[in-house]
């Protein structure tokens, strides 16, 4: 393989890494979802990509497929991008779909009765609960005051001095606090409410469970995946803490991960 | 049953298991073997290696086989079974309440017989629950709310037509209403992991018994918040107790975060056998003590009174089970046999 190859396999394993799971959280390259990227000699990019079971739910792996599809040809020298789903009930209707372009709506015109963005949406809200839980416990376990914290605005959560791993937690945070509205403080709820100080050990007992749910759907994926392409549950990596997802250097990199360019 | 180690006797009710029929001769289309595969891989990936069956005889064990594995080898007392038909992926259907019959009629003490039914079978369904109740004597039910059936993909149990179904459960004292909320077959866009509607219907019915299978997996978070609210929400543990052994920290958070929101008295033990063999979960589960850490963040306790309760005497309130009695006429059937 060239050089020039390899950059442009990484550029493109680099722009699928943003893309998520949203009943996860997690990158679907990272859950080893992504099984091969093929560059053509003009500039066509191919993807395969392979979920835990046959049943995996259209409308998640539709959202996945399409995902991949726009961050493969945000990259500026891509002239196509194909995304191919293995093994799956709706093999057809997701393929041919995302191949032309169409909606999940257009692609299941008879049973679809809701387009995606909903979905987007009601995924993205958990997405940030978790995402919010994790920089708030790890703010607290450096010894910010909860007050001096809740008191901040975007821009100066922003400014803050911060150690690595808050600053990867930081970043992941701050992609969904868009989602909600409201007040301009760095921290509110997911319908843009304030969050009391006196109240916070609450709320975040209250956001627990969105991460924890997370993280064992992802170990349940996990596991089904090794299972279904021949890695035995022997060879699953150890166990990792509730937040190691989302904390950089520290994610266990998953097995059968093979992206190669054939 | 289950002999602790303080020498106590503890009496399970496994809430969860199937004798299915998934061999080739049976298998209608290529979903019925996607569909026993996919269990597989349910079986592969949280089994100990030890416990790992071979997939012929996952996929058809027999009835033998399923009366050892529970209550000759394995600790179950009684077992419920919950029936599960995809009559559109196998011939005879996967695991249908007729041919659990049949066991049942075998081992009457051993065995609590459970119906189903689809409100979108309209008034034909409903005669066909009356039999079942007048035949089989059901107390429970188990519900697949994400099942396919002609154009629909899947109901809600809050739908007008599901109430005309729990009215008449009411009515036939079936007080029992499993509902698959869990890695789930063919979910399309109607969400078939949502639990909002178990929200309504156990406040419209608060004398019927809601059991969310799997907890709401992979919706354990919504199911904690609606369970908090309704007194008559149960989470049984199939799928999730598994996670003991290949993933024991994600298990002790789990189970605290049940014991905090829903609370010792709520929680039903189900092997879903074939899947997972009773044996090796409740010896794992007795032996399993929360981490401090972990009892620090809810300030819940998994102590041996919740373990009893877990196991068998929450499922026994539910069923209305004698714990006494029974052990009695179990004691007597085994003495007849030797």
């Amino acid at each position: 393989m060239t050089d020039r190859g390899q950059v442009r396999i990484d550029a493109v394993r680099a722009a699928l890494d943003q893309v998520t799971d949203p009943e996860l959280d997690e990158s679907v390259v990272e859950l080893g979802f992504v099984i091969a990227i093929d560059i053509t000699d003009d500039d066509g990019v191919n993807v395969d990509f392979r979920l835990p079971t046959y049943w995996c739910a259209a409308n998640f792996s539709y959202l996945m497929a399409a995902d991949m599809r726009d961050a493969v040809l945000s990259l500026p020298w891509v002239t196509r991008a194909s995304i191919r789903l293995d093994e799956h009930m709706f093999i057809a209707e997701i393929n041919d779909g995302i191949a032309q372009g169409k909606d999940f709506a257009e692609a299941f015109p008879t049973e679809a009765s809701d387009d995606l963005a909903s979905i987007r949406l009601h995924f993205g809200l958990k997405s940030f609960e978790r995402r919010q839980e994790a920089l708030l416990r790890h703010m607290l376990s450096l010894g910010h005051d909860p007050v001096a914290i809740l008191d901040l605005d975007v821009s100066g959560l922003e400014r803050l001095a911060f150690d690595d791993e808050g600053i990867v937690l930081r970043m992941r945070y701050l992609v969904r606090r868009p989602l909600t509205h409201g007040l301009p403080s760095a921290f509110v709820t997911r319908a843009g409410e304030p969050i009391m100080p006196e109240t916070l050990h609450v709320y975040l007992r209250h956001i627990r469970r969105v991460g924890l749910n997370a993280e064992f759907n992802g170990a349940l994926c996990r596991g089904l995946l090794a299972a279904r392409y021949g890695t035995t549950s022997a060879a699953l990596p150890p166990e990792p803490g509730l937040a190691d997802f989302m904390r950089q250097g520290q994610a266990p990199r998953p097995h059968g991960t093979d992206i190669r360019r054939r | 049953m289950y002999k602790a180690k303080d020498g106590s006797e503890i009496f399970i009710i496994d809430g969860h298991v199937h004798l299915w029929d998934a061999s080739p001769e049976n298998i209608r289309n290529i979903h019925g073997k996607q569909f026993i595969d996919c269990f597989y891989g349910y079986h592969a990936s949280l089994s100990p290696a030890e416990q790992l069956w071979a997939p012929e005889k996952f996929a058809k064990y027999g009835a033998e086989q399923m009366v050892r594995d529970l209550f000759i080898d394995g600790p179950d007392d009684m077992a419920i079974f919950q029936p599960t038909y995809l009559k559109d992926f196998y011939k005879n259907g996967f695991n249908t309440l007729e041919q659990n019959a049949i066991l049942k009629t075998r081992y009457p003490d051993r065995f609590i017989l459970n119906g189903a039914f689809d409100p979108r079978d309209g008034e034909g369904g409903l005669d066909a629950l009356d039999a079942m109740a007048e035949v089989h004597k059901i107390k429970g039910v188990k519900l697949y709310t994400a099942e396919w059936k002609g154009d629909s993909r899947g109901y809600k149990l809050s739908e007008p037509a599901a109430y005309k179904y729990l009215e008449r459960c009411e009515k036939l004292g079936i007080k029992n209403i499993h509902v698959h909320k869990g890695p789930t077959i063919i979910p399309l866009d109607r969400d078939a992991f949502d639990v909002a509607d178990i929200d309504h219907c156990a406040t419209d019915f608060p004398n019927l018994n809601f059991i969310v299978e799997h907890c709401g997996l992979p919706r354990l978070d919504d199911f904690c918040w609606i369970a908090v609210q309704e007194a008559n929400v149960y989470g049984g543990l199939a799928v999730v107790l598994p996670f003991i052994h290949s993933r024991p920290g994600y298990f002790a958070k789990v189970i605290s975060e049940l014991l905090f929101w829903l609370g010792e008295d709520r929680i039903l033990f189900g092997s879903d056998y074939g899947i997972w063999t009773p044996q090796w979960l409740v010896e794992k589960f007795m032996a399993f003590e929360l981490p401090d850490e972990v009892m620090k963040e809810t300030g819940k306790e998994l102590t041996l009174t919740a373990k009893k309760k877990i196991l068998g005497e929450n499922a026994a309130r539910l069923y209305g089970v004698d714990i006494a009695a029974q052990k009695t006429k179990l004691s007597r059937m085994e003495a007849k046999v030797a």
